[in-house]
């Protein structure tokens, strides 16, 4: 796929740096490998153009020329700007003049505001508050019938009136309808539409001018191209949004129009949408983003995945088993099967900051077709040898290695490796214990 | 810029810029209008390498054609199947639909209430039950009652979560013990406002399940899709649909020539059959 903009930049000024002394143009270099990092992540032009302006001007105030790592110093600037610009600091959601708290959410057509409608709901339960779902998109076939069934799920209750009801009067008797019952807040749900729709924009205006809300939320799609910029600000204009709710980022888009919407309108991206399940909503950092937008890793990411796999308690029998020495290869088919479950090993790669240029070595070598074959020929292993595998002899080699399909010499092959991880783990963390290594290494 | 502003992606910026410097200074224009002209022929012959690979399919009496479409979440797929069941019926084929999304809330509802709308049978299981098994029953419903068109809905899925994927491998395996070369359609849907994670999408499905056919949806909006000509340049796959709104019939088979015309050059209307 991509290659990260501080590969290119370490080509771009790390073969200049021989020279002694980088020229300006050697920057103008720079800039354009930055602009075209932040346009391949979807960042809008007009908005790259500007902020490689900024770049630029600090770029040339920090002296780059003199730096003996220009590339670092070009792209510590660059993350500082992102970040300037993403929002340093964490937005919570507006407390209302008075309950209950109104949530509108708003937004092109699949772009998952239902989804998060349903996903702020349990977020704000968890806060002990107890949350309802209005049901105000009456337009997409079975949309209302979509939130029923999600309230259902997660037992909070949704007020709809079919999809005969104007969208203005449903979130009106909503509103109502929890002021009765001292329900707070209210999450309206409604309908996806585009930007240019004017009888359509026109709805959320009066919806907003009858209900009034605390927030108008935009939600949008991280996978979103050039147009995120004309989509968010036609509904600022319109509606004065409050907050933006960037969805998808469980997948591998770079998310580059959140940054695009922020630095036009203005507006804090206050949740980011991270999975299909009903809690999978995420506060917002910017500086995880910021190194998305870049490529540079997403050490993060990679280790809530991997979070997601492993519960602790499995972790510290796996920590003490490892220091024990009794690490045996019924734990490393475990593990192995778990990095599979995070996804292809190229993407889990990927999201390794620092990695950049051995990647693609490191590609070439392991495939998912290895996994494949260790996992054969630890399965073809009875459960003794697996947890003995000094014991495998010779003759266990052979049935083993008849047994898995493959040759004799694979299957010593992964046992001296194995032998050899296990000798290392064992250094490792007793190194860790000590103290000697930098925590979160061993 | 205007390129850049279309989605189009850095590359095949360059490369159409490059090219058109190349032409212009091979041929001394110095005319802007021609040199637009030079452009936009390039913009549609790249389009049509990819539209020259679509392939024409043949319906066999006796023997479902079978359609089976995919996309990550969001980018409209039930909406689409509506609007292929429109087409199909309007060349007088008979169609049922196939709820493969048993994951999304209401996903099953959503696919009925169109089913009622267009009039055509929609084979369902409950919400959580196996995508496989509902097209299981489908293939059968299909065979029974001669359905020359059989379109399957599944559940929509990030590229980068591996099982998922897997998951329309094994529905496809599911069809082929029926028919042998169901799919004969896979149709991968895409969003037009999607940006460069376009294309990373769709060599994703173009691994896991060759897809044949792309359709590129919400063409209504102020988007261009121009994801369309890095797709096309990279895997040469099709594109043979856009959607352009909410109603059945808001679809059109793609040309090059009026989606280039229209959207880039704002000339004529995009072309609606």
């Amino acid at each position: 796929m991509f290659d990260s903009l501080s590969d290119r930049l370490t080509e771009t000024l790390g073969r200049l740096s021989h020279k002694g002394r980088l020229t300006e143009g050697d920057v103008d270099d720079a800039m354009k490998e930055v602009r075209r990092a932040l346009l391949e992540a979807d960042v809008n032009f007009k908005v790259v153009k500007d902020f490689v302006t900024a770049v630029r001007e600090r770029a040339v105030g920090q002296d780059v020329l003199h730096s003996l790592t220009p590339a670092q110093t070009v792209i510590g600037i660059v993350n500082e700007e992102l970040v300037r610009i993403l929002g340093t600091e964490r937005e919570q959601l507006r407390a209302p003049d008075r309950p209950p708290q109104i949530l509108m959410m708003v937004g092109l057509q699949g772009s998952g505001k239902t989804t998060h409608t349903a996903k702020l709901a349990v977020h704000l339960r968890k806060q002990g508050r107890s949350p309802l779902l209005v049901a105000a998109d009456i337009y997409r076939a079975a949309a209302v019938n979509q939130l029923q069934a999600l309230g259902k799920q997660i037992n909070i209750p949704v007020y709809e009136e079919g999809t005969q009801a104007s969208p203005v009067q449903i979130a009106r008797n909503g509103v109502q309808f929890a002021r009765e019952r001292g329900l707070n807040p209210v999450i309206i749900d409604t309908a996806g539409r585009l930007q240019i729709d004017e009888p359509m924009m026109q709805e959320l205006v009066d919806v907003r001018k009858a209900v009034n809300p605390t927030e108008i939320l935009l939600v949008a799609d991280a996978m979103t191209g050039q147009e995120a910029v004309s989509v968010a600000s036609t509904f600022h204009e319109r509606l004065d949004v409050t907050g933006l709710i960037l969805t998808k980022m469980d997948g591998d888009a770079r998310g580059g129009a959140a940054l695009s919407i922020r630095s036009v309108t203005g507006v804090p991206i206050k949740f980011i949408g991270t999975g299909e399940k009903v809690d999978a909503l995420e506060p917002f950092y910017p500086d995880r983003l910021a190194q998305r937008i870049l490529g540079m890793g997403d050490i993060q990411s990679l280790v809530e995945r991997a979070r997601e796999q492993t519960d602790e308690q499995e972790a510290e029998k796996l920590q003490q088993k490892m220091e024990r020495g009794s690490f045996n290869l019924e734990d490393f088919l475990d593990q192995l099967q778990k990095i599979k479950k995070m996804g292809p090993l190229n993407q889990i790669l990927e999201m390794i900051p620092g990695l950049g240029s051995q990647l693609k070595q490191a590609k070439a070598q392991i495939s998912d077709d290895d996994y494949k074959q260790i996992e054969a020929i630890i399965q073809s292993m009875t459960p003794y040898e697996r947890t003995h595998p000094a014991k495998i002899d010779f003759s266990r080699r052979r049935r083993i290695a008849k047994g898995s399909g493959r040759n004799q010499g694979d299957v010593n092959q992964l046992i001296k490796q194995f032998e050899e991880m296990q000798r290392m783990m064992k250094q490792f963390s007793k190194m860790a214990r000590k103290g000697k290594m930098p925590k979160g290494f061993g | 810029m205007l390129l850049i502003q279309a989605d189009l992606g850095w590359d095949i910026s360059q490369q159409l810029v490059a090219e058109l410097r190349a032409s212009v200074d091979a041929n001394g224009i110095a005319d802007a209008p021609v040199a637009k002209e030079f452009l936009r022929n390039d913009m549609v012959r790249l389009l049509e390498l990819a539209t020259r690979n679509r392939k024409i399919k043949i319906l066999q009496r006796g023997v479902p054609f079978v359609v089976m479409v995919a996309g990550v979440n969001g980018v409209g797929k039930t909406t689409s199947i509506a609007k292929l069941t429109a087409y199909h019926q309007r060349f007088g084929r008979t169609v049922m639909l196939a709820a493969g999304d048993t994951f999304r809330a209401a996903a099953i509802d959503q696919l009925k209430v169109w089913g009622e709308r267009l009039n055509v049978p929609v084979i369902a299981q409950a919400q959580g039950s196996d995508p496989a098994a509902v097209v299981f029953d489908a293939m059968l419903a299909a065979h029974n009652r001669n359905i020359d068109v059989l379109i399957v809905d599944t559940a929509g899925r990030l590229h980068t979560k591996s099982n998922l994927m897997d998951e329309l491998s094994k529905i496809r395996k599911v069809m082929q013990r029926h028919v042998p070369d169901a799919p004969q359609e896979v149709l991968l849907v895409i969003d037009a406002t999607t940006g460069q994670n376009g294309l990373v999408q769709a060599k994703e499905f173009a691994s896991s399940v060759a897809i044949t056919d792309i359709m590129i949806s919400k063409l209504d909006g102020t988007s261009k899709g121009g994801i369309a000509f890095a797709v096309a340049r990279e895997l040469g796959t099709p594109i043979s649909y856009i959607g352009t709104g909410e109603k059945a019939v808001d679809l059109a088979e793609f040309h090059p020539e009026s989606y280039v015309d229209s959207l880039f050059f704002g000339e004529g209307e995009l072309q609606q059959d």
